[in-house]
This record gives C-alpha cells, sequence and structure tokens, in this order.
C-alpha cells in the first residue's frame, strides 16, 4: 500500500468523523446510557482486525496464534455482549408506564 | 471477490449510520440497536469471505465460539444497576483487542520491516499502529479500573499520588511515544526489537491505569464515556494500518459521535471534561 492509497482512507476517515458529529446532535438525557452502550458494540469493529490477522498470516507462530486468538476473543465479547446488553438496557427503558408506544414485538 | 466484500461494507456502513440515527431517538432506540447489529453482521460475513482462504479456520471458529460463549451470559444477566460497568468492561475488551491486533502486526512483520503489501515500512502505518497500540491499551487499563470501581471492587474514591500524579501521566504519555518512535526508526532499518514495542504496550497501560485511579466513582460514566470514544479512534488507527475501511468508518463514526457524547454526559451533569480528567479530586471537587 502507497501514499495514494492511505490518503484515500484518510479523506475516508474524515468524512466518517462528520458522519459521526452529524448523527448525534441532539440525544434525550435518558438516553445518554443506551446510545454509550450502543457505539460500543459498534467499535466491536475491530473484531474484523483479528479475523484478518488470524486469516492473512499464513503459518502464524504460536505467539502470534495466542495473541490473535486472545484478540478474537475480547473483539467477540465486545460486539455480542454490547449489542445484547444495549438491547436489554432499551427494553427496561421502553417497559416503564408512559413510555410504550410502539415496537411492543422485540 | 474484493468487489464483494467492499459492496458488503458499503451496505454495513449505511446500516452504522442508520441505526446510530435510530438509536439517539426514544422511539425508535430497539429498532436502531438491531439495525446496527445486522450492519455488523455484514461486515463480519464479508471479512469471513474476504479470508477464505486461510489456513486458521480452526482457530478462528473456535475464537468466535468462545468470544459467544463469554460475550452472552453477563450481557443477559447483569443487573440493571451494573450495566455501566458491564459496558466499560466491554469496551475495555475492544480497546485490548485493537493493542493485540498492532502488536500481531508487529510480530508477523518482523518489528514492521515491511508494512502492508509493500515490501519496504510505509511511515504513517506505523504511526497509525503506535498510536493504535498506545490508545487501546489506555483504554483498556482505563476500562478496567472504571469496571473495578463500579463493581466496588476499588474503593470509588480518588486514588491518587497527588502533586506528582499530572506530572507523572505525562512522563508516562512521553515516554510511551518516544518508544513508538523508536519502533518507527527500527523499522527502517530492517525491523524494531520487540522491546520498543513492549515500552510503548508497558507505557500505554500503566498510563492507563493511572489517569482513571484518581477519578472518584460519581464521574466513571463520563470517563466510561471517553474511554469508549477513544476505543472508537483507536479501532479507526487500526482500520488505517490494516487497510481496512469497514474499521476505519465504523471506528472513527464511534470516535466523533463518542465525543459528543462524553460531552453530553458532562454537561448533564454538570461538569467539564478537562476538569474530571486533570481533576483527580474525586466527585466531591466543584465542577467546571
Amino acid at each position: 500500500m502507497d501514499y495514494t492509497a492511505f490518503l484515500t482512507n484518510v479523506a475516508i476517515l474524515v468524512l466518517a468523523g462528520f458522519a459521526g458529529f452529524a448523527v448525534i446532535s441532539k440525544v434525550p438525557n435518558t438516553l445518554h446510557t443506551p446510545l454509550m452502550s450502543g457505539t460500543n458494540a459498534i467499535h466491536g469493529i475491530v473484531v474484523l482486525g483479528a479475523l484478518i490477522v488470524l486469516g492473512t498470516t499464513p503459518e502464524p507462530s504460536l505467539l502470534m496464534q495466542i495473541v490473535g486468538f486472545v484478540a478474537l476473543v475480547f473483539g467477540t465479547v465486545n460486539v455480542i455482549g454490547g449489542f445484547v446488553v444495549t438491547d436489554r438496557m432499551l427494553s427496561m427503558f421502553k417497559a416503564k408506564p408512559g413510555t410504550r408506544r410502539e415496537g411492543e414485538r422485540s | 471477490m474484493t468487489a464483494l466484500v467492499y459492496g458488503l461494507y458499503v451496505i454495513a456502513f449505511a446500516l452504522f449510520i442508520y441505526g446510530l440515527m435510530g438509536l439517539a431517538g426514544p422511539r425508535t432506540a430497539v429498532r436502531g440497536n438491531l439495525v446496527a447489529a445486522a450492519g455488523m453482521a455484514v461486515a463480519v460475513a464479508a471479512t469471513l469471505i474476504s479470508i477464505r482462504e486461510t489456513g486458521n479456520w480452526i482457530l478462528i471458529i473456535a475464537g468466535l465460539v468462545v468470544g459467544i460463549v463469554l460475550g452472552i451470559p453477563p450481557a443477559r444477566r447483569v443487573k440493571v444497576t451494573a450495566m455501566p460497568q458491564l459496558v466499560a468492561l466491554f469496551n475495555g475488551l475492544g480497546g485490548g483487542t485493537v493493542a493485540l491486533i498492532a502488536f500481531a502486526e508487529f510480530l508477523e512483520s518482523d518489528g514492521f520491516s515491511h508494512t502492508g503489501d509493500s515490501a519496504t515500512p510505509v511511515l504513517a502505518i506505523i504511526i497509525a499502529s503506535v498510536f493504535a497500540t498506545i490508545i487501546g491499551a489506555l483504554s483498556f487499563w482505563g476500562s478496567v479500573v472504571a469496571f473495578l470501581k463500579l463493581q466496588e471492587i476499588l474503593p470509588g474514591r480518588s486514588i491518587s499520588l497527588g502533586a506528582v500524579q499530572q506530572p507523572m501521566n505525562l512522563v508516562l504519555l512521553l515516554v510511551a511515544i518516544a518508544a513508538g518512535v523508536g519502533v518507527g526508526i527500527g523499522s527502517a532499518t530492517g525491523g524494531a526489537p520487540l522491546w520498543w514495542f513492549v515500552i510503548v504496550l508497558a507505557a500505554a497501560s500503566v498510563l492507563g491505569l493511572t489517569v482513571v485511579l484518581p477519578i472518584g466513582g460519581a464521574d466513571m460514566p463520563v470517563v466510561i464515556s471517553l474511554l469508549n470514544a477513544l476505543t472508537g479512534l483507536s479501532a479507526a488507527a487500526a482500520g488505517l494500518a490494516l487497510n481496512n475501511v469497514a474499521m476505519i468508518v465504523a471506528g472513527m463514526i464511534v470516535g466523533a459521535s463518542g465525543t459528543i457524547l462524553t460531552n453530553l454526559m458532562a454537561k448533564a451533569m454538570n461538569r467539564s471534561i478537562p476538569a474530571i480528567v486533570a481533576g483527580g479530586f474525586g466527585a466531591s471537587s466543584a465542577g467546571g
């Protein structure tokens, strides 16, 4: 990879940053913690990095296998646990009297 | 096949952003979370397609299964009051993943003697890797401390060295950066020695501990949100290092929205972020 490819990625990085700023402009106080939990699950995208490291190394040494495996486990816990706990947080939030409006299904 | 992988990544970005928009509104939050989770499933599937020719399938499947088995039970069983510290723990694991990925990359390339597809090291990629390592390790240990404090394994009050605390944190940060420069210089001369990288990891880890230990329990939600944003940034940096667009986009979206969210949370508590981080006086000090 050369610098042109790197700078293309930096351009994507900058645009994604502005997208992140734009999406979260107004959030009610009660949603702060669920939103934190939800974004926490989204940065579990790091699990892709662990997959790539393990998947693109032809014959990893034992140390690399251990490091890659632990990274993959950590990343998977971050993703799965993050989304499940956010869902539980929000379902509790929804169950409060007065806030029940729609979406009874899930 | 590369086109398919990128196409799926684009779908995943759309789902992430749409899901995040949903999460910001009370009526759409549950659905938003599910949409974001669907985006994550698409991104993981695309990545599995891209590495389909690997010989490490057993290790990969075992890692995914162990992660799922360890991740779901605490998330389902945790008490509502204990949810913030669980989020802190998950966030720390994400940061730990980033640091370990960078470490694995360092090992794989024999000390960054080559980066990515090119035979010679590309400085920008090494900088991104070192940045990801520092922030990832800091976030891991900082989140562990936040978890231990909220779980009341560590006392919630401020644990601080007093006046030497801030200078010491600064020294630790400078040591981490200096060792990172050492990694960069070493890579140009046929691969950096392992211990430079270990110093980066160690200094950033201790920094994570010493930054969060002095902060009082009442400020912890804001700190977790800040560490969450930092993990997002480190994920984006790791994405730059690995040339993976999905990690860049999702990591940076979290980095940016997490920063705004941290600010909103601090405002809601009548505190300012610099006062919390630099404070070390715990919850008793007046904010702002």
